[in-house]
This record gives C-alpha cells, structure tokens and sequence, in this order.
C-alpha cells in the first residue's frame, strides 16, 4: 500500500492537541511532519498536564500525539534560527500554527509573510474563536470552547446544571476539521489558506441542535431521569442493572413492554408520547431493569433486535473479542529505544491497517539531522 | 472562490448521520454530492424528527444534514434500475456507505464489483464496529458505540453512574474521519491515478477519541479515567479544572498555576496547594473549597479577576446567550439552506475557512427523487 501523502512536507509550529491532533493524522497518511518547538520550552504538552501520567520523559498525552514527527528545537525570536525555520518553509507543502491571533504575525511568519517566501506552501491554522470579533483575544482552551459554545447543556441532567463533556472535545474537532481542510487543498492549487476555529468546530458539532433553536428559539430540556440525548425519545439511555449497566438506543416503548412482560410499561402504548413521557417511562424502566443482570437482559432484548449493549469500562473493553479483533493498539519505539502503546490511526485503506513504529521525538532531536539535510541540499 | 472539490462526484447510499455527515462535508468543500435512496421511502433519516419539526415533509433533521446535495431514487433490488445506477457508478468519484456488513454484497455493488467497474473510484464505508468478531452484526449505533468504549466514563462526577455526551459524538467523529479517508485517498488518486478503498468504523473512531487517555490506561497500571467527586470536567486534570456555579450563573475554569489562582480570587486557603502533584492528587478537596467560595459573587465579578491576571477562565453559555453576543455574530455561522421558495432552514455553514472565505452554499436538502431527470440525462442512464 502507497500511503496517500508520501513525500508531502509538513512544517508544524503548533502545540497542545488542536493542530497536532491534525498533523498526527497526516503523518499516518504519509506526511513528513516536523514540530518546530521552543527552544526551552518545547511544546507545552510536554509538561502541562499531570505528572503522574508520564512515558518516556513526557507526558503521556505528549506521547499519544506527537508519535511519528520529528523535532527542531528554535528560538524564533533568534535571527539565525528564524533564517533556519525560513529556509525550511521554502521545502514545505503545508505550514501549520495553532498560536493565539497576531503571534506569527509578530514572528513575521503569517500567511503573507510564508506566501512570499514560498507561494506553493498551503498555510492552515486553528484559532479559539476566529480572527476577528470580541473574543479573538480569548484563550483558545478546550474547556472555555465548550462553555461559550452551549455545549454544556447537552449532557447530564437538567438539575445537575451546566455538564463537560470529559474529553478535550472541541481540541479534537477542531484538529479533525483542520485535516480536512488542508487535504481539500492539496487538492487544488488555487487553495492556500485553511483556518478553523475550535468554537466553529463545536457549533457544527451542534449543528443538530442548534438548526432546531435556529427555527424555534427555545433551549433543549435533558430530562431527569438516565439522560443520554437531549432530543431523543425514551427509552435512549444508560439503566443501571444488579451487575452493571445497559445501554438501551432507540426502540419502541410497546415491543420492549411485550418482551420485559412489563404492565407498567404496557400503560404507554402511544408512540406520540415517548418523547414527552420520557422521564416517567425511563423510570419504570429504571425500576425493572436495577432487578436483575446485564446478561439476563441482553439475553431477551438482542435476539429480538432491540438496540442494546452491555457498558463497559477500558479494562473490560481491553480484554473483549470485540475490541481484540480490531487491532487497535500499536507499539511504537522513541528514538531513544523506548517503547510504548498507544492507539493506531482508526481509518483502514485498500483492506490494510494505517500503523506506523516510530515514536513521539524528543526536543530537538532532529535538530542535527534537519541542518544535515539544509546544507546538502 | 474556486472550490477544491468543484468537478468531483460522490455517490451516497449512507443514510442517518456519519456517513452523510462526511457527505455533506465534502458537498461544501464543492463536491456534487448525490443521495442514492430507495423510492417512497429514501435515507431513513427523512422521516426521524426530532422536536417533531418537520419541512416540505422531511424531518429538520434530514435538512440539515442532507444540505447542498441532489437524490437520485432507484430499487437496487430492481435489475433495471441497478443497471442505471451502475452506469451512474461508472462515472462517480466517490461512492459511500453505511449498509451493515454483506448487503453490499447481496445488492452487488460491493468493492470487487464496482472496481471492475470503476478502477479508479474511491469506495468508503462505514460500519459500527468492523467487519469481523463478535459485534460485527450489532447496531452501528451512537449510544452503543459510547457504551462499549469507556467513553461514558469520562463525563459527569466521580459517584455517579456512566454518562454519555449528549450529541451523537462517535457518529461524528466517524463521519470526520471518512472524509479524511476520502479526500487523503482522492490525494493519491491525484498524484498517481489509482483508487481506493477507504473503511471506517464507529467504534475505532470513538476510541480515536480517546487516544490520549488509552495510551496513558495501556502504559501506566491503574490510569483508569476516575472522574472527581464534584466539579468533573477531564478525568485525567487536576484542579481547578472545571465549572463552578456562582451566585448568578455558572464559571469554567481551565488549568494554571494555583498560587495565582489564589491571589486573583483573593483566597489564600488555595495556595497551600501549588504543587502540581497535589493538585492532581488532592483535587477534590480543592475544588470543594473553590465550589464554596465561588458560590458567594457573581459570574462577571470573578471573570474580571481571572481575566486581569489571564487566567483561563470563562463563564458558561446557553444558546440564547451565544447566539446574541457579538462575537457569536462576528463569526457570520448560520446560513439559510432552501429547498424550494418556501421551504428554507437556518442551519450552520461549514466551519473551514479556504482562502479567508467562509463555504455558504444555500442549496438545500433534495426531496426524494428530485434528481433523477437531471441526473439521468446527465449521465445517460
């Protein structure tokens, strides 16, 4: 198999997880991507997050999301390292930034500055919340994305007020509509600027939702009881069992009554009612399903393809046929000879499994080697 | 603008929300997108609303997923219109979908046959778990999805039951991560003339996800995510991360250094805690105190303080609140998709910006069947 991007150049000044979760993307797909990092410093998620999850030196997040680059360590407020990073955009198909709003600039690295050094270079970059508008100043941090977008009132219940999402939700999207953006454009020769921001990237996360509030004006109501979906009839939701959890998608209220032999249930034989009853018949549910286990239901609900599963935790999960068959955990070795785990790249081409060996870099590993290279070039 | 995709053609037989996400993804970059549906009845999606809000008798939701595309109605299981369709495949770019593993098979358009009829098309599909193992024939599925893959144990506070995101995230994701297939797989055919076969799946890309997390749960003994008791807003972040409720409101607060936390909020009982190990270790305690604290002033008066010194910090939005700020209107978001004079939906643009210009096609959602005369005479079929 032919990787898709092999020989295109990526010369990525980003940091923490928006951008690189894009460059890591690329990289799978063939792209040579190299970080450009702060000569002290290095990319901040080197060291941001908690210690106790460090591999290798770095974090273990750092790790997760910098495997298959490599690192030029440079102080690029110093003359003859910006002379350095100048002469390696002049090579690069793709440049790529993630700092807050007139940073390049500042470097005189912006989209103007690159196109005249190299007028071929695509130049993609993500921002908190656009370029322009009150906010442009606003830290582009996952977390603050997510509570000015309106996304904290989709999970949890109503009483439990505004909920997180507990993944770096907006960072990821963000990063995966960036990868999109940059691969229409080296589709096309006329495309050299792609920007994201991470709010746009969580509206059109929500652009199920907000069409809705678009054409009624009104907020979404969780509900109370076991909420999964603020939009989502009864009885889509997680029921607690004697042993577990069981997940329950969309399904109808009446069958599940006939297979459960379920009088309560029986009361709500009106389909026009699942939704607005939701809280009420999830709680029957709730009551029924907490009598005995996971397996007992699944027994009754899967033969006659009611929508359900069994909940299970990462070390459940690890050790099912289900997640085994996949394949989709990948051993990759540091430059140093260190070896760790992390997933693979979870698109399949031609049949085949995207894995690639190589680890997260070091800072400036690949400082000696990238001048090697300038100087026979 | 001359768009990047302008002049490719994409065949989509997925229905409900992944595969037609990355549709309509590709429809904005300037894909001609074309819906291949069963008469009568089409992409089941048509007839699943949500706030039972409907328009020209589809589902909003079908609208606004299904923008910027045309529909072509035929009967794969009828010969003739199978023949038409494979003329209509012959000529395509791209063909997607999102049919459980074999029915490709039965219908005869799986990957072997459209090849030797397309030897340059990029085929990409979408399943719920993969084509082997023992979930294979299981509902490709959000929720499900969610369930098998930890993912509900990341939201919500540390004593409560798993929480699943509220919005459709694996379906999403996996959408995403087609059209990156896709289009990486259109790269190649670019640079060297061949076509692809692109495969993804929803539970590979929920738990793309969370690679962060699972590499630090593959490599490191019991980094299981544990959510903190309150205030959870990342399992794997130590306080004060997260969002606290204020005398009028609601307040996020991101990661930093705890000193300056406690001299900007003016609470000297936090400084004690400026190691970052503590921070992680001893979280519930801390943001138990921050909970108490917070509590006491109004939203803008602690966004002030945070603000001064830049600490990361936000107060929370509802969709009324978002979408009447200014920066909301700065972003110029929404755009009106119209069916026929009549029947038009406000929805969101494409977030990709090309060239410093936002994508804002208002075509919108095809009725069933709409295309087929143009399509037909088009493609000769």
């Amino acid at each position: 198999m032919s990787l898709p991007l092999s020989g295109i150049k990526i010369l990525d000044f980003s940091q923490f997880l928006s951008a690189p979760s894009a460059t890591l993307r690329l990289a799978d797909l063939g792209a040579e991507v190299l970080k450009v990092e702060h000569h002290q410093k290095g990319d901040l998620s080197r060291s941001i997050y908690a210690s106790q999850i460090d591999i290798a030196g770095s974090s273990a997040f750092y790790q997760a999301i910098n495997r298959g680059k490599q690192s030029l360590s440079a102080n690029l407020k110093d003359a003859d390292d910006l002379a350095l990073v100048k002469q390696l955009i002049r090579q690069a198909d793709v440049v790529v930034s993630n700092f807050r709003p007139g940073v390049m600039q500042r470097l005189g690295l912006d989209f103007e500055s690159i196109q005249a050094i190299n007028p071929n270079a695509i130049y993609a970059e993500i921002s908190g919340y656009g370029a322009t508008g009150p906010w442009a100043d606003k830290p582009g941090q996952d977390l603050l994305v997510q509570a000015l977008s309106g996304a904290l009132w989709m999970t949890g219940a109503d009483s439990e007020g505004p909920v997180p999402m507990g993944v770096a939700v907006a960072d990821i999207l963000a990063g995966a509509q960036l990868a999109q953006g940059i691969l229409a454009a080296l589709l096309c020769d006329e495309t050299k600027l792609v920007q994201v921001s991470m709010l746009e990237s969580m509206l059109d996360f929500q652009f199920e939702p907000l069409t809705l509030f678009y054409q009624d004006g009104e907020e979404l109501s969780r509900g109370e009881v076991n909420p999964a979906h603020p939009l989502v009839a009864a009885p889509y939701g997680l029921y607690r069992t004697t042993n577990g959890y069981l997940a329950l998608a969309m399904g109808a209220i009446s069958t599940l009554a006939e297979l459960l032999d379920s009088d309560p249930l029986r009361v709500y034989q009106d389909r026009g009612e699942w939704f607005a009853k939701r809280d009420e018949i999830k709680q029957v549910l709730a009551d029924l399903l907490a009598t005995n286990t996971t397996e007992h239901w699944l027994a009754i609900l899967e033969p006659a393809d009611i929508w359900c599963a069994n909940v299970l935790d990462w070390q459940q999960l690890l050790e099912h046929d289900g997640f085994k068959v996949l394949d989709m955990v990948q051993t990759v070795v540091t430059g140093q000879g260190e070896r760790y785990q992390t997933t693979r790249c979870p698109i399949r081409l031609d049949g085949q499994l995207i894995t690639s060996a190589q680890g997260a870099p070091t800072l400036g590993e690949h400082n000696e080697l990238i001048k090697a290279k300038l100087q026979e070039a | 603008m001359k768009l990047p995709l302008e002049g490719l053609t994409v065949l989509e037989f997925s229905q409900y929300l992944a595969g037609p996400y990355a549709g309509l993804r590709l429809a904005d970059l300037g894909a001609r997108v074309i819906k291949v549906e069963r008469p009568k009845w089409g992409d089941a999606c048509r007839q699943l609303a949500t706030k039972n809000m409907w328009a020209d008798g589809d589902s909003v939701l079908f609208h606004t997923i299904n923008r910027n595309k045309e529909s072509f109605a035929a009967n794969l299981k009828d010969p003739e219109d199978l023949a038409r369709v494979k003329k209509l495949v012959a000529q395509a770019d791209v063909l997607t979908h999102n049919f459980r593993p074999g029915i490709m098979d039965r219908i005869g358009l799986d990957y072997d046959t459209v090849k030797a009829i397309n030897p340059g098309i990029v085929y990409a599909e979408v399943s719920g778990y993969g084509k082997v193992g023992p979930w294979r024939d299981k509902p490709g599925q959000d929720l499900l999805a969610q369930s098998f893959s930890g993912l509900v144990w990341h939201s919500g506070e540390g004593d409560q039951p798993p929480v699943p995101f509220g919005v459709a995230v694996a379906d999403m994701m996996c959408g995403t991560h087609l059209a990156q297939g896709i289009l990486a797989a259109l790269v190649r055919k670019k640079r060297s003339g061949i076509g692809a076969k692109v495969e993804v799946s929803l539970l590979e890309s929920i738990l793309d996800m969370q690679f962060e997390g699972l590499t630090a749960h593959l490599n490191l003994d019991n980094q299981t995510p544990k959510r903190s008791l309150s205030n959870n807003a990342h399992p794997y972040l130590g306080a004060p991360y997260g969002v606290y409720q204020t005398a009028d409101g609601f307040i996020a607060i991101a990661m930093g250094c705890m000193k300056k936390l406690a001299d900007a909020l003016e609470y000297p009982a936090l400084a004690a805690f400026e190691d970052q190990d503590r921070c992680f270790a001893e979280r519930d305690e801390i943001k138990q105190l921050l909970a108490d604290y917070l509590i006491q002033q109004p939203t803008s008066y602690w966004q002030d303080r945070l603000t001064k010194v830049d600490f990361w910090a936000s107060e929370v939005l509802n969709y009324q609140q978002l979408t009447s700020s200014e920066a909301y209107k700065a972003l110029d978001m929404e755009l009106s998709a119209t069916r026929k004079p009549g029947v038009a939906i406000t929805t969101t643009r494409c977030p990709i910006r090309l060239n410093g210009q936002a994508l804002k096609s208002e075509k919108g959602a095809p009725a069933l069947g709409s295309g087929n005369a143009v399509i037909e005479k088009e493609f000769g079929l």
